[in-house]
């Protein structure tokens, strides 16, 4: 009970510190915004009828990458909320109090999952001002698969951090991440029409299968010839993903500090 | 009187450095128990174990009666601390932060609070406790951490320099709210300080620490009644010589030089007195100036260690400085 009482009180203090940071939000629009409309629309008219399914535009193919790395991009920044927490002292209290690492982790986790989950939803909002169509039950459904996903990567985030010291390392560690697992994704192609080797590497990525289960369910029927496997899947794959990626950051916070 | 902490042989290392050697203390419970030492002298490794946060190399130690490694959650929820450096969330505000600690300590949703509000309306901080701490000055950070440490009613409250990088006049503010939320509380509580007046001020007891040991441990009267007198101070234009007439001819023995001031220690310092000036007359040294004080704190560290508690009177870092001594290891 305690535990729960501590991981709820750790969970609001990162949505509520989210909620007042205005220019996160603000800014939050910007990329997503750019790679839709410019590199989607860019794309898309140099692609002309050379995407892969009948009646899709290339902007509607990559809407569900964009979302998915909407999701990659901000978990992997809530680890420099570790950075921040060490930096500022606040760290300390956290790991004074009488409550287990695992909840202290899985407090923090989860609420930044919360934070990245607003920022993905923003991006489907921001999808639906851009003529993208996606009904109210989709919208719905795709909230439980961001959440999934941001867990895994959130911890990846957190656990990255966990080991930095100051917030120079962590950000160039972070584009050493965030670039490659985005862009062989599939998120901006069908990893179908990939040289075999960087299909093998594609598939060895879990955001793929991120992209993929949001491909699944904003697309639907239309996706299934180019799906990598079917939604279930997908969902069973990230869910071993972020457990493993939960048990590593337990562990590793369980050694901080 | 119980023992709330007792140290077996507590030590720790860093590689080659002992930060902590072999500690054996006793705290009484209810007592204000001063850890007095200049930096680097391991108190805040000290109490950093004592508090769990860092696993001892060596020996043992027991806080409210729970041992500080196999008992180490029970330790946490016995204890309260305010660290060296800030540790609150400035993006909260004041109560939120007080909220979010007691959620921490697993205190009931329904004495949360009128906690709050009692500890609040203690440390004067009510009507600034809805704005954000970024807002609050470094005194007010202070109370409200002071305030923190105590809504979970610990038996031991741990203060880590609790005036460092304040002015005088909030000092002194801080030290009442300490005296006055130990006797509301009725807790015992352990600070460090290098401070002589802190020390001085706060403690029942006073542990000097030097270089990982405890070199005196006594009240504060009885630590300077060890040096048996007073303190001589001359200032002469050739310090040197009469060094050498006071500790030879004179025979006075507890005498050194600082900054280029002769101090030496005595039991009779009325009588001694003129007779320095005398024996500095007869050899032709020029006595500038000479005073008589009472010993302090920093006579009884010099005695100990023979040397000052502070060799320069450094500034405390400030601002950006002290922002960026924030980090945790």
């Amino acid at each position: 009970m305690t535990e729960l009482r501590g991981l709820y009180t750790l969970w609001l203090r990162e949505v509520k510190r989210y909620l007042r940071d205005r220019t996160r939000i603000v800014s939050s629009f910007v990329q997503p915004l750019l790679w839709l409309v410019i590199f989607g629309v860019g794309i898309g008219a140099s692609l002309r009828g050379a995407v892969p399914i009948p009646g899709l535009t290339y902007q509607q193919l990559i809407f569900p990458g964009i979302v998915g790395q909407t999701l990659l991009f901000t978990s992997m920044f809530m680890g420099i909320s570790v950075i921040w927490d060490k930096e500022f002292g606040f760290m300390k209290e956290i790991l004074v109090a009488p409550i287990s690492r695992m909840s202290i982790f899985l407090g923090k986790m989860v609420g930044d999952s919360t934070d990245a989950l607003i920022q993905g939803m923003i991006v489907i909002i921001l999808g639906l001002a851009l003529g993208i169509r996606i009904d109210p039950v989709t919208f719905l459904a795709c909230l439980p698969v961001m959440l999934l996903i941001t867990f895994g990567l959130v911890s990846v985030g957190l656990t990255v951090a966990s080991f930095m010291g100051s917030l120079e390392s962590f950000g160039a560690i972070q584009s050493f991440i965030n670039l490659p697992l985005f862009f062989l994704s599939g998120a901006l192609f069908q990893i179908q029409s990939l040289p075999d080797w960087m299909q093998v590497v594609s598939k060895a990525n879990p955001l793929t299968y991120g992209v993929d289960a949001l491909r699944n369910i904003i697309l639907g029927g239309t996706w299934q010839p180019l799906q990598v496997q079917p939604l279930y899947l997908d969902i069973a794959v990230v869910g071993v993903f972020d457990l493993v990626m939960i048990i590593i950051g337990t562990w590793a916070f369980a050694r901080m500090k | 009187m119980p023992n709330v902490i007792e140290t077996n042989q507590l030590t720790r290392s860093f590689n080659s450095l002992t930060a902590v050697d072999r500690l054996n203390i006793t705290v009484e419970s209810g007592e204000i128990f001063g850890l007095l030492g200049p930096n680097g002298a391991g108190k805040t490794t000290t109490i950093s174990m004592l508090c769990t946060i860092l696993k001892p190399t060596s020996g043992t130690a027991k806080v409210n009666g729970f041992d500080i490694v196999k008992e180490a959650t029970q330790v946490r929820k016995s204890i309260g601390i305010v660290f060296q450096e800030p540790s609150v969330d400035d993006r909260l505000t004041g109560r939120e932060n007080l909220y979010m600690h007691a959620n921490l300590y697993g205190i009931p949703t329904s004495e949360q609070k009128s906690r709050i509000d009692n500890i609040l309306k203690l440390v004067e901080l009510e009507d600034r406790a809805n704005d954000l701490l970024r807002t609050y000055s470094g005194g007010m950070r202070r109370r409200l951490e002071l305030a923190r440490g105590l809504i979970h009613y610990p038996k031991v409250l741990f203060l880590d320099e609790p005036t460092l990088g304040l002015d005088p006049q909030t000092r002194d503010h801080v030290w009442k709210y300490i005296k006055e939320l130990k006797e509301a509380h009725d807790i015992t509580v352990v600070l460090t300080t290098h401070y002589m007046d802190e020390a001085d001020r706060l403690s029942d007891r006073i542990a000097i620490m030097d270089y990982g040991k405890i070199i005196a441990l006594d009240t504060s009267a009885k630590l300077k009644e060890t040096l048996e007198g007073d303190v001589i101070i001359v200032k002469a234009n050739n310090p040197d010589a009469l060094f050498s007439l006071i500790t030879e001819k004179m025979a006075l023995q507890k005498t050194r030089i600082v900054n280029g001031t002769i101090e030496t220690t005595v039991r009779n310092g009325e009588g001694t007195l003129p007779r320095i000036v005398e024996t500095a007359t007869q050899n032709k040294i020029y006595v500038e100036s000479i005073s008589l004080r009472e010993p302090n704190l920093e006579d009884v560290f010099l005695h100990y260690t023979g040397r000052m508690i502070r060799a320069d009177s450094g500034r405390e870092p400030h601002g950006i400085a002290a922002i960026q001594r924030r980090k945790i290891q």
